[in-house]
């Protein structure tokens, strides 16, 4: 080689391993990319060299592995790699300049990004998450100094409070309020706490963050402390997410090589350090009472607040218990200014928000929107409308806690406020998009599964409530559905979110109290007329065969696991309704329509 | 003191106090199925809500601080129908065979429900089952009959300090178990027993010896050890049939395995009840006189022969203060020699 490195072209090339990219072989992609570079390096004379990255989630996972080549301003994106197809790109576009038509990403790519607002994935996704170097470049840990160099603790209090950001773990309590409070706490030792047990069943944007930013997390914990009073924090993770795991303990260890983190930080007198404490998997571990149970060694249980944990948290001491999302921000805030930051979103609800967007949508994946933003621009706009010409019913918000939104709400601004006006709550992120084919009462017995395996037993309308809740529910579905279910259903949620505990028994009927207000007809079709309106029910979805369209093929006669179909050939066949178990696959198998499902 | 309002009326309690605490020691009765005195509140049985002025939602009492001002109230048709819906998913999930149960007339959770007047019950479902018999040989544990209120947990924890049980599980599978579901080995004081206001926990010894009604209760003390711990025996006829002990002895109401379960030697056909005396390497009953006339010849024959440091003296924990006191006056001051000593120094 005739040049210096530093005088060669830089290409860059981004590999996907997030969570979404590691499972789709983000790894062997780039074991193929070092490979394929370092062959042709040796035979064929390159004019530059290449870095190859590893980037956190970009959020379009549905696509992965997804892998960017960045040669000076201009950046070409392919989707779905594979190891074989490294090579190709290496030689065609790397060494050729010509890139690889048929694996660049498609126009959905960029439709997916136009209405999102990236803050906090805009590293997440582009820096290399396992160097501290990385998150350097791109302006990180200058919050951390700039405010131990010039602010008080109660100048960043102010700060953070001018800036309006609101907790995203779920409840949208203001942050700078929360620090406050736990700033005039008596006490000499307390504690920070980020809170990334993530629980809600198909929720990731926390794991994402932590994946692709986790000197984010850091240095806002970092600025939470000096701002409360606290030295030492803890990470409370849950098990189940190995490789956030292995990036934030290799953070945090980097982090204390280059006295990010330990004593007398950056020249001043503030020392911070930081433990992590993995949970074991239980959804009501996340909330903060019971989190602070599990960090102390005991079981997971919520207990009655007040004591608030500003006041008495872990080891009885003042703690702040933060979100992922929430202390990810608090460094831009720092950086860029409470009113840049309070510019993003509405009145009340302000900066961005990061959701992760699943169901029956065409763009499935982890965006970032502004706060403000209307539910139907993140469906039509961002997430491409529904899959195949089926028509949208609802979006789930907030998952076991929250609710579901229907067509002619599609208007309501993701804002604290409006999304809990409709029954639903802005929730930590999961929103789930549902069509026509998706039963209502289902969809409530779904989350109520969910709350019920997880209620941490302590108390008795949670324990037991919920599983009657979900015992009216499964019958409804089974058509075995009572006059009077629906309003007992109705006194029970009531009571359950009243006499409740913590916030688990408190939300849990939400799911079906939200579908009771918008589809109450489909519980009264299940009950009354032992029908399911989107044919999701098996057990209420009767199968006959239409005589005049039948050709007698009887290719529905062998596909019937239960013997349940008879007929001679070339003639009608016929269903025996007392054999047929519901399993549709004659329905499925019949080229000519007629097998009639209702 | 902290002055609040509970029902209209207007009570002065201590700092610290809770609201529940406040109400009760003015006779205002809130129920509770969880609540212990002398256990830390649990806050899980949802009993207790109360409405305060200026809480949008109703907040247990027991574990809500008293403070200057506040106005409770205790009962409304919302508050009393929460706790009447709570009471029904309890015994929604309970095998609700008073009949047969150990604890009939004596438990809390059925004395709710006669309260309450739950004779139907708009909920039903699943019950838990469980198969399994704890092997143990003091305590019962009928866990179907367990409403998990915890006060079994926190007793072995805070008071007995052993924590040989705890929750497990999640939702309506949690129950109260020891590690591993193993059977239950630990001290096995009983105190448990003593706390759980259902007939989850009873004494194995007690299973079909009589109802409540039928016995006269006997206050004593133990004669296990010096402790004094104040016994209730339970007889029935001429026979001890349960042993407890009230709260408001020098114990507390707590008990160790010996005193809440050992009384099984009181009917024993082995026990002794008269001195014995060796004749020719053979015991022969003898009356208290001749016995002790005897012990007393035979110290006398041995202090005259070798001198009073020929004879020791050692006294049992088993005896009172007062008893060990005379025993070792009786060595030092008529024997006449320092060789006393007692069994708790081994
Ligand atoms: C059942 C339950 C589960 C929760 N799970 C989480 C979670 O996984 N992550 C989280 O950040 N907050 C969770 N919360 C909310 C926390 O209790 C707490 O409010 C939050 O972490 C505070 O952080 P924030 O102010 O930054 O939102 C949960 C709450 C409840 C009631
Ligand atoms: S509401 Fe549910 S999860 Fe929360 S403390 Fe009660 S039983 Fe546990
Ligand atoms: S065994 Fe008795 S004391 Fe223990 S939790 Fe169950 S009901 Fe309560």
């Amino acid at each position: 080689m005739a040049q210096s490195d530093e005088t060669k072209k830089k290409v860059v090339v981004r590999v996907c391993i997030g969570t979404g990219g590691l499972a789709a072989g983000g790894k062997e992609v780039i074991e193929a990319f070092k490979k394929a570079i370092s062959d042709f390096c040796v035979d064929i004379e390159l004019d530059f060299t290449c870095h190859y990255q590893k980037v956190g989630c970009r959020g379009f996972c549905a696509r992965d592995v997804l892998v960017d080549v960045v040669d000076g301003d201009t950046s070409v994106t392919y989707q779905g790699i594979k190891p074989d197809i490294a090579k190709r790109i290496v030689q065609e576009h790397l060494i050729n300049g010509q890139p690889v038509k048929e694996w660049l990403i498609d126009d959905s790519y960029y439709s997916f990004h136009s209405k999102q607002m990236k803050v906090l994935l805009k590293d997440c996704g582009t820096i290399d998450p396992e160097d501290i170097q990385a998150y350097s470049k791109v302006g990180g840990y200058t919050g951390i100094r700039k405010i131990l160099s010039t602010m008080t603790p109660e100048d960043v209090i102010a700060e953070i409070k001018a800036s309006g950001i609101r907790g995203r773990g779920g409840a949208g309590f203001p942050t700078g309020v929360k620090w406050e409070a736990c700033r005039k706490a008596q006490g000499d030792v307390k504690y920070i706490v980020c809170n990334a047990d993530e629980g809600d069943p198909g929720a990731f944007m926390d794991r994402s963050i932590i994946e692709g930013n986790p000197h984010s997390v850091i240095e806002g914990m970092m600025i939470a402390a000096y701002a409360i009073g606290a030295g030492l924090g803890y990470v409370y993770i849950r098990a189940e997410y190995p490789a956030a795991v292995e990036r934030l303990k290799l953070a945090i260890a980097q982090a204390h090589e280059t006295g990010h983190l330990g004593k007398g930080l950056f020249g001043s007198d503030f020392s911070f350090d930081l433990r992590i404490k993995l949970g074991a998997g239980a959804f009501v571990c996340g909330e903060e009472t019971a989190l602070i149970a599990s960090i102390e060694g005991e079981r997971g249980m919520p207990r009655a607040k007040p004591p608030f944990p500003v006041h008495r948290g872990l080891w009885g001491r003042p703690t702040v218990i933060n979100n992922v999302e929430t202390l990810s921000n608090i460094p831009y805030i720092i950086r860029n200014g409470a009113s840049w930051y309070s510019s993003i979103g509405t009145d009340k609800s302000k900066g961005t928000k990061v959701f992760a967007l699943t169901g029956k949508i065409r763009n499935t994946g982890l965006i970032e929107v502004p706060m403000g933003i209307r539910l139907g621009e993140i469906i039509y706009d961002i997430g491409g409308g529904i899959i195949g010409d089926k028509k949208f019913k609802a979006v789930q918000l907030g998952g076991p806690s929250g609710g579901c939104i229907p067509d002619h709400l599609l208007d309501t601004p993701v804002t604290y406020e409006d999304i809990v006006r409709t029954g639903a709550i802005v929730g930590s992120g999961g929103m789930v998009v549902l069509d026509e084919t998706d039963c209502m009462v289902n969809i409530a017995k779904f989350f109520l599964e969910f709350t019920q395996a997880e209620s941490c037993g302590k108390c008795v309308p949670c324990r037991i409530g919920t599983k009657r809740l979900l015992e009216i529910l499964d019958r409804i579905t089974r058509g075995l559905g009572k006059e009077g279910d629906i309003e007992l259903l109705e006194a029970l949620c009531s009571d359950i979110k009243v006499a409740s505990l913590c916030g688990l028994g408190q939300t849990a009927p939400n799911p079906v109290l939200s579908t009771l207000k918008y589809f109450r007809h489909e519980y009264e079709a299940h009950i009354k007329d032992k029908k399911c309106p989107a044919k999701a029910c098996k057990d209420l979805l009767i199968y006959s065969i239409l005589e005049d369209i039948c050709k007698g093929c009887g290719v529905c006669k062998r596909a019937c696991p239960a013997g349940a179909i008879s007929g001679d050939k070339k003639k009608p066949h016929k269903i025996n309704a007392d054999l047929c178990i519901r399993c549709g696959a004659c329905f499925d198998v019949c080229k000519f329509n007629s097998v009639n499902r209702e | 003191m902290i002055k609040l309002m509970i029902d209209g009326k207007t009570l002065s309690v201590p700092d610290g106090t809770t609201v529940l605490d406040a109400a009760r020691r003015f006779h205002i009765n809130i129920p509770t199925l969880c609540h212990h005195p002398k256990l830390t509140p649990f806050g899980g049985c949802r009993l207790c809500l109360v409405e305060i002025k200026g809480i949008p939602r109703p907040v247990t009492s027991c574990t809500t601080p008293a403070a200057e001002g506040m106005e409770v109230t205790t009962t409304s048709p919302n508050l009393e129908s929460l706790r009447k819906t709570v009471l029904e998913l309890i015994l929604s999930d309970h095998p609700n065979d008073c009949m047969i149960c150990e604890r009939a007339g004596d438990c809390t959770l059925q004395e709710l429900a006669y309260f309450y007047g739950i004779r139907k019950n708009r909920f039903s479902g699943e019950r838990r089952t469980y198969s399994k018999r704890d092997g143990n040989p003091f305590i019962e544990r009928d866990m179907e009959k367990c409403i998990l209120c915890g006060r079994c947990v926190k007793v072995c924890d805070e008071v007995e300090g052993v924590a040989a049980i705890d929750f497990a599980y999640r939702g309506f599978k949690s129950k109260i178990c020891p590690p591993y579901e193993k059977d239950l080995n630990c001290e096995f004081c009983g105190q448990c027993v003593a706390v759980c206001p259902t007939g989850a926990l009873t004494g194995k010894a007690w299973k079909q010896r009589g109802r409540q009604k039928d016995v006269r209760e006997v206050d004593t003390t133990c004669a296990y050890c010096g402790c004094g711990c104040s016994l209730t025996l339970h007889v029935q006829g001429n026979e001890v049939i349960r042993v407890t002990s009230r709260e408001d002895t020098l114990n507390e109401g707590w008990l160790c395995v010996k005193g809440r379960f050992g009384y099984n030697f009181i009917n024993s056909p082995e026990r002794l009840k008269k001195p014995l005396i060796r004749k020719d390497g053979k015991l022969e009953e003898a009356s208290w006189e001749t016995a002790l006339d005897y012990v007393a010849g035979r110290l006398k024959d041995v202090r005259d022969k070798y001198g009073p440091n020929a004879i020791a003296g050692l006294s049992s924990a088993r005896c009172t203060n007062e008893e060990n006191y005379l025993f070792q006056k009786f060595i030092r001051g008529v024997i006449g020699t320092n060789n006393v000593d007692h069994c708790a120094r081994y």
